[in-house]
């Protein structure tokens, strides 16, 4: 069963290096998503795995042979991408048994692997239709069909669900993700979609300009990020400029704007300059308290499930809110004072980046 | 008097029936958003706006007067394309710089007017760059900020963002709605992003099958959603089939497959049938019993991590399935085949009329 294994992969293109000594260990049946921005590497990551770019240096192993000789029809890898590559003039049935006529599989055979890949994508109803007379979502389900037929079990899916309208696109992930499990599929997944890779992934892969920047498990990724990149780059976040006043242990004092707060440290440099962090659903909104951190609200964005809140507090700094419209107050209109609290358990304390932090957290 | 309305419009392309008699008025100064699936119509409405197509049937006034024939430079408006349509072989910067150029504007106030604009969209490092030396991202920020600095008064955006990042995307969302705002123009935006659509627009359209389903400010279209097909393309809800069994003052009591759910009772007639919708974030789980209106045991079945909130679905006694969202939860929490409590009030109960044509055609997204 295949497990991959990339040792210091770098690849150029020209003067550009689009991958930097790139280790990276994939277990058999994992379902690890590769996130980043445009241009981080992450296609051409996976299309060295694939065979279809070939890497300046490194390794990369399947089962711990080196596959540098492996011709790409022998590496035994499905690969779907964004753009639906279906043969026009097929039907879905034929499609999903391209990759078996290619191997000259008998017949019978290659019926009964069709009827379960149509059963499988839920799609018996429509094996006599072209790509023309499906939705984008269905279209691509045969893409991945048609490689499952091949017998791969390696799949390297990139931005495979990009091109699909958002309310399919979420529906979709769940079936891929479900699909994989059942089938016991080792996929590596390549998106710049957030949601798209917490709500799937076993692991993530953050890479930015060729590197790979952490790697853990979507909770950590979005909750405990090592990296303000990270934190930044995973959903919206607050970071907020304060002081180390005494560290112990994992967790530390820290001051912003003369208000102090508990955090987890993730650097260690006491009374040095420091960013805190801490996402939107983690600050607190109340009427004015006395002791409270007090501000007055700036910008109100109702998101149906949440309402966002932009708070300027009376130091002049903005800080961002998240609000359940479930919690069943009526919500705080534009300029009216509030009180913030930040949940202590999910803050994060860094260190001040040396490149200053709209370097640290640019996507470009 | 309206900036631009349309009257009855009517377009078909060859048997399909694209926009059906669609009537709409926007205003100077309004940020429209328009949302809908694919093949809903959005592209065709936007493109009739811009000039670009003219109607089978009904007029279009542009300031009170009918435009149906007249071209899109008439009409004061640009339209930005889904995808970008940038002069290869000029500069980002002149690329932008073209509107103000073409209308007559000196070569300096031309430049300046680009890039600030470029600022906005924060591209001004690449100034200098040709259009194919840039992401797909980058290429429709540039498109976008060509549209901004055309100085035409409307803007006709279509899916101006789908092409960007989902990281950037969120941060030029916001953006987009101030440039619009601050420079009083008058934006009407595209999207299949209902976030996007609630963060920008003043007012939403709910585009399906070329009629328009539902339009007003977005807390109103998701707390009173003008029927099942809105309800579900628009923040999405668990729905049930029910029937009215009996009504007590202000309350419905309404039989679902075995389970009797509450509801406000409104205008319904006793023994008919009806649709009941929950929003996700409204349905709460617990272990304990809560003291609410509707409460029901069930198992949970899966849990999906969005970072912000999870996801539940459970399952309840009757076998219909329910979804449940809970923010800011990053402890253990429930796990499935969670035997739990599953409750909600019975003023989050949303009630529809059953469809003609039966609930899953209402459901279907195309």
């Amino acid at each position: 069963m295949p497990k991959l294994e990339l040792v210091e992969l770098s690849k150029n293109f020209g003067n550009i290096q689009a991958l930097k000594d790139v280790s990276l260990q994939v277990d058999d049946k994992e379902y690890v998503c590769i996130l980043g921005p445009s241009g981080c590497g992450k296609s051409t990551l996976i299309r060295c795995v694939a065979g279809i770019e070939q890497p300046s240096s490194g390794e990369i192993l399947i089962d711990g042979r080196s596959v540098e000789k492996t011709l790409i029809e022998d590496r035994q890898i499905g690969y779907v991408f964004q753009d639906i590559a279906l043969f026009p003039h097929l039907t879905v049935q034929d499609n999903l048994a391209y990759g078996l006529t290619v191997r000259r599989t008998p017949s019978d055979q290659m019926r009964t692997v069709t009827n379960e890949m149509l059963d499988l994508i839920n799609m018996r109803d429509r094996s006599k239709s072209y790509p023309k007379e499906l939705s984008g979502g269905a279209q691509q389900k045969v893409a991945v069909g048609r490689a499952i037929a091949t017998g791969a079990h390696l799949f390297l899916l990139d931005e495979p669900l990009g091109a699909l309208d958002a309310i399919v696109r979420a529906e979709l992930r769940y079936e891929l993700r479900k699909l994989a499990s059942d089938l016991g599929l080792t996929v590596i997944h390549v998106t710049h979609d957030q949601e798209e890779a917490l709500s799937i992934a076993d692991r993530i892969v953050i890479m930015k300009n060729g590197r790979i920047v952490e790697v853990g498990k979507p909770s950590e990724i979005y909750h405990y990020p090592r990296t303000l990149f990270t934190a930044n780059f995973v959903g919206e976040a607050n970071l907020l400029e304060g002081k180390i006043v005494r560290v112990d242990g994992e967790r530390c004092t820290v001051d912003i704007a003369g208000h102090e707060f508990s955090a987890s440290i993730v650097g260690k440099k006491v009374g040095r300059r420091a960013i805190v962090f801490v996402r939107p659903e983690f600050v607190h909104l109340t009427t004015p308290t006395e002791y409270g951190w007090k501000g007055k609200v700036k910008q109100v964005t109702f998101l149906g499930s949440l309402n966002r809140y932009v708070v300027e507090t009376d130091d002049g700094i903005d800080i961002i809110v998240e609000v359940s419209t479930a919690e069943y107050s009526t919500g705080f209109g534009v300029d009216e004072s509030v009180s913030l609290s930040l949940d202590d358990a999910n803050m994060m304390t860094y260190d001040y980046p040396e490149e200053g932090v709209e370097k640290a957290i640019s996507l470009e | 008097m309206a900036l631009l309305s349309f009257v009855n419009v009517t377009k078909r392309f060859g048997k399909i029936l694209a926009l059906d008699r669609l009537s709409i008025e926007v205003n100077d100064g309004d940020y429209l958003c328009i949302l809908g699936p694919t093949g809903s119509g959005k592209t065709t409405l936007l493109k009739l706006m811009a000039g670009l197509l003219n109607p089978d049937e009904g007029t279009i006034y542009f300031d009170g007067k009918p435009v149906n024939e007249v071209n899109i430079q008439n009409r004061n408006a640009v339209y930005v394309p889904q995808r970008y349509a940038l002069f290869p072989h000029l500069t980002v910067l002149e690329n932008v710089a073209f509107g103000p150029l073409a209308r007559g504007k000196p070569d300096s106030v031309a430049l300046e007017t680009a890039s600030k604009t470029l600022d906005l969209v924060r591209l001004s490092s690449r100034a200098q760059a040709l259009p194919n030396e840039l992401s797909g991202g980058m290429q429709q920020r540039v498109a976008l900020a060509r549209g901004l600095a055309s100085g035409a008064r409307l803007l006709l955006l279509d899916e101006p963002l789908s092409a960007i990042d989902a990281r950037l995307r969120l941060d030029l969302r916001h953006k987009i709605r101030d440039i619009v705002k601050e420079s009083g123009l008058t934006a009407i935006h595209v999207t299949h992003d209902q976030d996007e659509a609630m963060s920008v627009g003043d007012e939403i359209m709910i585009l399906r099958h070329g009629r328009i389903q539902d339009l007003g400010p977005p807390r109103r279209v998701y707390r009173k959603p003008a029927g099942i097909s809105v309800a579900n393309l628009f923040g999405g809800a668990s729905f049930f089939e029910g029937i009215v069994e009996n009504t007590v003052g202000e309350t419905a009591l309404i039989s679902a497959r075995g389970l009797i759910i509450q509801a406000p009772s409104r205008t319904l007639t006793l023994t008919s049938p009806v649709i009941l919708g929950l929003r996700k974030e409204r349905v709460r789980i617990s272990r304990d019993e809560p003291d609410l209106d509707n409460v029901f045991r069930g198992e949970i079945r899966s849990v999906r991590y969005l970072g912000n909130s999870k996801e539940y679905l459970i399952r309840l006694s009757n076998g219909d399935s329910i979804a449940s969202r809970q923010f800011a939860d990053n402890k253990v929490g429930f796990k499935v085949r969670d035997q739990v409590s599953v409750s909600f009030r019975e003023n989050d109960v949303m009630v529809f009329e059953y469809p003609v044509l039966g609930l899953s055609r209402e459901l279907e997204v195309t």
